[in-house]
Formats: structure tokens, C-alpha cells, sequence
């Protein structure tokens, strides 16, 4: 953003502040947000290396004894015996890593596909769930907060039972929603946005009511109608707390659409997928902890998207004092 | 013609065992083309009574006409502008779009939005910040954005709330030359609420010396210095005298002392 010309009308009559703010315009440098990125992708990359790093160190001291290298007539064949005996670490808690991304290459089942591909497979099934119920949690907690923000009556009635509604856990929810909605897709889109809306609604209430008060007293005295206050103040002023609500919704929508696949029978998704290797635990770990990591990275990849739209729509959102 | 007539006026805030009287019986009435300011300690209620002839606060009772018209007929017809101590501007919108929000509610094309904002913007001598960001610019620019604002749908009143009460002395009193210029350019009649002396008598007609709590008039002192008003009228000995009246007026005003 270097738009800050100096108007030449400008310059021969202006006074020395208005030169000196402009000049200041001008020399604030603005960061590439290419180089940003990278930066933060580097970040991301460099933590993930020392988090690996410290996870084998940790086997390596007092994890299960292991071999270097198992194949036979190789130049190390070592067998390691670590001075320690933790139980976090043994080889069932915490499998080797390239165990974890062994996993992922190897068949799930014998002569099936490999589970990268099983897995990719159950996570469309369950961010399309998780999307979904996102967009229905986010609409309903923008409206209920919208609602909120125009009446204290109705906020004062209705937000214990907001609060209820999330300190029951879903998984008392979950059956009934089966059983309402029959089984399948549709109910567990509805118990993501379960999840969702709560956060969804407490910042849109709380970016609703954060404009200046003379801000609203401006509008008024243009005659504005509160639809109009709604639109061209309360909304563009709430949008950076509704965002960080997105932010909480988006990555709860996947926990929600993975909970909800469970009572609905759905085995397709990566619920199916956790259920499965969950029982199969003490037989192949690896399997369980390639699918965590699997659906964490979904986590990420549906956060980093939100994190997109939000610095596209923010891009010009600075804070002025006072 | 009267632009604003206030008929015993009186505001009372909260109920009964705590009450507080913050404007009693308020008469005044301000003629087209008046720059009239108001002035008193702080808790006076100068800015309640600016607000009340904007109807964005209601009178406990009394009358309040705006251009011959109840305050509320007059704040539906858009008869007045307002501007506030801070700019109360919008960060998500450039400069031009902020100058014409007001059009936009009211309905006005593109093009007579984009065209009015521009004038307004040249009125101001903000020329070229058309596409800046509030963030952008000083505090005395924004301030000017926010007056354009306020007039940029051509109101006969133009309503303001200590509007360089955050600017420092120096800005402040190139402001007090450009508002005075905009004036006169303009013939907007002008309601300037304000707690200091020299700033009230270079810029008024008429000074409105107020009491604090109850908040009423006790002095309105015309101020006679020649206009157009210069940094010459600044040393002028009638400035001094009259700055003097104002003060004299406050000290008996009582509320708190500075």
C-alpha cells in the first residue's frame, strides 16, 4: 500500500503538520504480505522439526529398545536399549514417528488402499458434515447475537439457556439428534453447528454493542433507521470479533461433526476412522496417531481459510484512537 | 429567522431519590447565521443542550424548534450537522466514503455522493486524501474529514461538541481560522460548545456563559470584534476585554474550578 501521493496543489499551500503527517504516511513501510506468509509458514515448519525432534529424543532416553535398522545385512544394525523406562514413551503410547507416517503409506486393511488415502476419503465425508454445520452455526449465531444486540429483554431471557445448551455435553445431544433427524449426513451437520453457534453468538453480540456511542448518535442524526445502523456501523465494527469467533467455530465444527458421526452410525467419516483404530489400539498405535494427525491437519487447513477471508476483508480494518 | 428556539427547557437525569438537574429552564434563541457557542465548567450540561437541540437527547419538558419545526421533524428532515470531539471516524472506510456516508443513508446517487464529497473535501483543504485511511492522517485532518462529513448534505445548523477539545494549541487555533472560514463561505449557522475562553470569543457572535448544576444560562455576551475575524484580531485590545467578561461571567457560574 504506498497510494500516499503528495497532491502537488497541495504542497506549495499546505501547512508544515499536514506536509509532516504526510510524510509519515509515506515512510510507514509496509511489510510484503508475501514475506509474511513465508514467515509464518517457516515458524510453523521450524516448531514442527523441534517438536519431532523432541518427541524421538524423549524415546530415545526412555522409550521401548528399539533397532536402528531392521533389514537384514545392513551397515547399522544396532539394537538400543535407552538408560530410562518411561511409560509415556514406550512404543504403544508414544510410536516412533516414522512408524506414524509409515502408517499412512501402508495398507489399512490387507491388499486395501493405503490409510492416506482411506483417510483422505473419511475427511471429505466429514468436513463436508463439518462445513455444513459451520455455515448453519455461524447464520444461527449471527442472527440470535443480532437479536441479542436489539434487545435486552430477549437477552436477558434467552442467553441462560444459550449457556445451558453448551455445558450439556454432546454427547448426551447427539442420540436424540439421530433419532430426530434419522440417521446420517443431515445430523451431523446439525451437531456441529450445535457447537458452533455459542461462540458465534457471544462476539457478535459484543462486536454489535462495541461501537463508539457517538457513532450511533451520528447515524441517528441522519435519520438512519436501525437497519441502516446495522449494515453500515454495528456490522463492519463487530466483524473483527465475529472473526475470532469463526475462528473457535470452525475448528469446534470438526470435533462436532466427528462426535456426531458416532451415534449416527456413519463409518465413512474420520469418526469412523478413530472409532476403528481406537479398538485396534493395543494392536497397530500407529494407525490411531496417523488419524489424529490427519484430522489435525483438517483442523488447520479449515482455520488457515478463515484466517484468509479474514485478513481479506480486514485488510483495512486500523484501530484509530479515541 | 430564528434557526433554533429554546423555550424553558429543562433535562432531568435519572429518577426520583437520585436525581440530577442538569439543565434548568433554558431560554435561547440563536438567528440564521449566528455562530453561537456555549460555554461553562464541566457538568454544566452545555453538551446535553447541544444534543437535545440535535433530538438525540429528550427534554424533561419544553420546547425545542429547529428551523421552526419540532427537533425531531428537524432531525428527520436532516437539518442539522454534528461533530464531536472525536472525529468518529469510520476505519474501514477511506476518506471520501467516510465524507459520504450521510448521502449514502439519504439515498443520493453515486455520482452526486462522489461530486458533493469532493467539494467538501476542497472546502476542507483535504484535496487528494480522497482515498487515504483515517489511520492516515492527523488528528486535525481527521477532525476536518469529520466536519466535511457534517456538511457535506448541506445542512442550515451545524451542531458541534468541543470539536478541537483533543487538538493541541497550535493545531487548534489553525482550525478555529478554517472553521471561521467555512463559515463565512458557508452561512451555516453554527452551535460551538466549548470550555475555553479564547476559542469561544474568536470564533462567536455570541458566547452563552453556563452554570454548572444546575445547569442553566446565566450570561449570553455578544461579541462585537469586526469580521472577518484574522490573527490580527487576536492582539486586538476588545479581544482581551472581552475575554475578560467571559471569564468574569464563569467565576460566578460556580462548579468545579480549574
Amino acid at each position: 500500500m504506498t497510494e500516499s501521493t503528495i497532491p502537488g496543489a497541495l504542497v506549495q499551500g499546505a501547512e508544515n503538520d499536514v506536509m509532516e503527517a504526510l510524510e509519515a504516511d509515506v515512510a510507514v513501510p509496509q511489510p510484503s504480505r508475501a514475506r509474511d506468509s513465508m514467515k509464518i509458514v517457516l515458524r510453523f515448519v521450524v516448531v514442527f522439526v523441534l517438536f519431532c525432534i523432541a518427541w524421538e529424543a524423549l524415546k530415545f532416553i526412555a522409550g521401548s529398545p528399539w533397532r536402528f535398522s531392521t533389514a537384514e545385512g545392513a551397515w547399522l544394525n544396532l539394537l538400543w536399549f535407552p538408560p530410562l523406562d518411561f511409560k509415556i514413551a514406550s512404543d504403544l503410547n508414544m510410536p516412533h514417528l516414522w512408524d506414524i507416517f509409515g502408517a499412512l503409506i501402508q495398507p489399512a486393511q490387507r491388499n486395501g488402499p493405503p490409510l492416506v488415502n482411506v483417510l483422505a476419503q473419511a475427511a471429505v465425508v466429514t468436513m463436508q458434515a463439518a462445513l455444513v454445520g459451520f455455515l448453519l452455526g455461524t447464520l444461527f449465531g449471527l442472527a440470535l447475537g443480532t437479536l441479542f444486540a436489539h434487545s435486552t429483554l430477549l437477552e436477558r431471557a434467552l442467553v441462560p439457556y444459550v449457556v445451558a445448551s453448551q455445558t450439556i455435553p454432546i454427547l448426551a445431544i447427539a442420540p436424540m439428534v439421530v433419532v430426530w433427524l434419522k440417521a446420517g449426513w443431515w445430523s451431523v451437520a446439525i451437531l456441529a453447528a450445535y457447537l458452533c453457534f455459542f461462540p458465534v453468538t457471544i462476539n457478535t453480540l459484543r462486536g454489535l454493542r462495541s461501537p463508539d456511542p457517538r457513532a450511533i448518535e451520528l447515524l441517528k442524526s441522519y435519520a438512519a433507521t436501525t437497519w441502516a445502523i446495522l449494515w453500515k456501523v454495528r456490522y463492519p465494527s463487530a466483524l473483527p470479533y465475529i472473526f475470532t469467533a469463526l475462528k473457535i467455530a470452525v475448528t469446534t465444527s470438526i470435533v462436532g461433526a466427528i462426535i456426531g458421526e458416532l451415534p449416527s452410525g456413519i463409518r465413512e467419516g474420520l469418526g469412523g476412522a478413530i472409532l476403528n483404530f481406537n479398538q485396534y489400539y493395543a494392536i497397530t498405535p500407529p494407525k490411531l496417531w496417523a488419524t489424529i494427525l490427519f484430522t489435525a491437519v483438517v483442523g488447520i487447513l479449515f482455520f488457515i481459510s478463515i484466517t484468509l477471508v479474514e485478513r481479506l476483508m480486514l485488510r483495512n480494518m486500523r484501530k484509530l484512537e479515541g | 429567522m430564528s434557526v433554533v428556539t429554546i423555550q424553558s427547557v429543562n433535562k432531568v437525569f435519572g429518577k426520583a431519590p437520585n436525581q440530577t438537574v442538569a439543565l434548568k429552564d433554558i431560554q435561547l434563541e440563536i438567528q440564521q447565521g449566528e455562530f453561537v457557542s456555549l460555554i461553562g465548567p464541566s457538568g454544566c450540561g452545555k453538551s446535553t443542550l447541544l444534543r437535545i437541540i440535535g433530538d438525540l437527547i429528550t427534554p424533561s419538558n419544553g420546547t425545542i424548534l429547529v428551523n421552526g419545526k419540532p427537533a425531531r421533524q428537524a432531525r428527520v428532515d436532516r437539518d442539522y450537522g454534528i461533530v464531536f470531539q472525536a472525529p468518529v471516524l469510520f476505519d474501514w472506510r477511506t476518506v471520501e466514503k467516510n465524507v459520504q456516508l450521510p448521502l449514502e443513508i439519504m439515498g443520493k446517487s453515486p455520482g452526486e455522493r462522489a461530486a458533493r464529497a469532493n467539494k467538501m473535501l476542497e472546502l476542507v483543504e483535504l484535496n487528494g486524501f480522497q482515498k487515504h485511511y483515517p489511520y492516515q492522517l492527523s488528528g486535525g485532518m481527521q477532525q476536518r474529514v469529520s466536519i466535511a462529513r457534517a456538511l457535506s448534505f448541506n445542512p442550515q445548523l451545524l451542531l458541534m461538541d468541543e470539536p478541537f477539545g483533543a487538538l493541541d494549541e497550535i493545531t487548534r487555533e489553525r482550525m478555529n481560522a478554517e472553521l471561521l472560514n467555512i463559515w463565512n463561505r458557508t452561512k451555516t449557522t453554527i452551535v460551538f460548545v466549548t470550555h475555553s475562553i479564547p476559542e469561544a470569543v474568536f470564533l462567536s457572535t455570541r458566547v452563552v456563559v453556563m452554570s454548572a448544576r444546575p445547569g442553566r444560562i446565566i450570561q449570553v455576551i455578544p461579541i462585537d470584534l469586526p469580521q472577518p475575524r484574522d490573527v490580527e484580531t487576536r492582539e486586538h485590545p476588545r479581544y482581551y476585554e472581552l475575554i475578560t467578561q467571559v471569564r468574569e461571567g464563569l467565576r460566578g457560574s460556580g462548579g468545579e474550578r480549574e
